[in-house]
């Protein structure tokens, strides 16, 4: 069955008809043309295809777009406010990726942790909050590196 | 496939009693995944996501009401005091997105035999609240699971919410994994200290076909802890108590371990977890997590 549903997309409403059963995931990727949020596994295990709803850091493949209707859905490639969002600067800063394939979930996985904590983070607590976000090139050093920098540029 | 979005409980439970082949979803942490790779292909699905009375926990006759959508980042955050064993199992769950959407109903829903909630359940005793149009009933959560990923839901009915009474003594979880995130577990124990009611709460993870309290274990422990003067423990009653803890398992072979293999964890996951919640006891001190 179809519904025809709007998504708020890095700012932009997106009027759009999706059969029931679309995940957000499939929605902004196959629909909206919006390829920010990578499909690794498509059953919540490595964390790529994460994405802000309503400021919430969730997995886009297992929320029901449906279930998003008239929710803000932020992208890593909506973070970007004229300048680098503050996380992107810091992944560039300490290389926290090789392929890239992981990095938008990452980064958005990031901001929730930022906005989810409220003080300064040690290593083992940023490893720990990002343990749902996996990273097949082992770029973990520089990711968690990145993640130390941005939660101590929030402080 | 139909998609029903009620914006209260009231409306959830015609809806179900209309439709009872509706599958209800939560966090949708379980139903998402059978539906992204079509191992169930529902005629409907019933959102509980607006449905405010489901996301709330308050007090309610001395215990803690958690509504059964209530997601265990919250229950990890708001109600860790109150349930220190609950939180510590939620801590365990999946990844902290995972936590930012999974919910105690939904664990209770899937009633899988390795869902974290159920040992940290048992060992505190709670009830589980059901409810539909014909009205709302009381379970205890040991008569709850009926079977490998069954429970005693009725077609028409919901989880409303669970009622836990709030600590009394000390709490403990434990599991084996290969790693801390993301895996489901090889075994899991959770224990609870009643001093008010002199006696230890247990609970089994993925150690049988459904959740089950050790009630040998609990039975031999009651008469060994002298509560009125607490003393350490004997190495030999900890012992004991694990074998009993073990032999309450009826755990099977299977790609994540053997059934001789979880016994032997299990015997000293609940020999660790007593020695941990007893020394706490006696010292009034607290151990932060097993
Ligand atoms: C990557 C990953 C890792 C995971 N790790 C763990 C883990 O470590 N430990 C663990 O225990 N679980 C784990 N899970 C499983 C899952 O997250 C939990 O079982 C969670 O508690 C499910 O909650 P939910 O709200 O997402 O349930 P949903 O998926 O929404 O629902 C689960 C089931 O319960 C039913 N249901 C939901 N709410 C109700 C209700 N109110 N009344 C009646 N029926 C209802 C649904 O119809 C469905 O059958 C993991 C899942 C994933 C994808
Ligand atoms: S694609 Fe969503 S978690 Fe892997
Ligand atoms: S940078 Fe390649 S998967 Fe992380």
């Amino acid at each position: 069955m179809d519904a025809e549903i709007t998504l708020r997309v890095d700012g932009a409403d997106q009027p759009v008809t999706v059969d029931t059963r679309t995940t957000v995931l499939d929605a902004l990727r196959e629909r909206l043309g919006n390829t920010s949020p990578k499909k690794g596994c498509d059953h919540g295990q490595c964390g790529a295809c994460t994405v802000l709803v309503d400021g919430r850091r969730v997995l886009s493949c297992l929320m029901l777009a449906v279930a998003a209707d008239g929710a803000e859905v932020t992208t890593a490639a909506g973070l970007a406010n004229g300048d680098l969002h503050p996380v992107q600067r810091a992944f560039i800063d300490h290389d926290g990726f090789q392929c890239g394939y992981c990095t938008p979930g990452q980064i958005c996985s990031a901001v929730g942790v930022l906005e989810e904590s409220d003080g300064e983070l040690s290593r083992a607590e940023v490893a720990e909050r990002m343990s749902g976000n996996l990273c097949r090139c082992g770029a973990y050093p520089g990711i968690v590196a990145a993640v130390e920098q941005a939660a101590g540029e929030q402080r | 496939m139909d998609f029903f979005r009620p914006d209260s409980l009231a409306e959830a439970l015609a809806a179900k009693a209309e439709h009872a082949d509706a599958v209800p979803i939560a966090g949708g942490t379980d139903v998402m995944v059978e539906l992204n790779f079509d191992h169930r292909r529902p005629a409907a699905l019933l959102d509980l996501g607006r449905i405010v009375e489901l996301h709330e926990h308050g007090r309610q006759d001395g215990k803690v009401r958690i509504g059964a959508a209530v997601p265990y980042a919250r229950i990890i955050d708001e109600l860790g005091r109150e349930l220190p064993g609950l939180a510590m199992a939620a801590r365990t769950v999946g990844s902290p997105q995972i936590r930012n959407r999974g919910s105690v109903g939904g664990n209770l829903g899937a009633a899988s035999p390795a869902g974290d909630s159920h040992p940290a359940l048992l060992a505190a005793n709670a009830e589980v609240e059901i409810a539909s149009i014909r009205g709302t009933r009381m379970v205890p959560v040991k008569d709850f699971y009926t079977g490998v990923k069954r429970n005693v839901l009725a077609p028409d009915e919901l989880i409303t919410a669970v009622h836990i009474a709030p600590a009394t003594g000390a709490q403990q979880f434990s599991k084996v994994g290969t790693r801390n995130a993301m895996v489901i577990a090889v075994c899991a124990f959770g224990l609870a200290l009643h001093p008010d009611q002199k006696r230890v709460g247990t609970g089994l993870g993925s150690a049988a076909p459904t959740p089950r309290p050790a009630t040998k274990a609990e039975e031999f422990i009651a008469t060994e802890l002298d509560w009125e003067s607490p003393k350490p423990l004997a190495d030999s009653v900890l012992r004991r108590f694990g074998a009993l803890v073990a032999e309450a398992a009826s755990p099977i072979d299977d790609v994540r371990g053997s059934a001789a293999y979880r016994r032997h964890a299990l015997a000293v996951l609940a020999r660790r977890t007593l020695g941990w919640a007893w020394s706490e006891h006696l010292g009034g001190g607290r151990r932060a997590c097993a």
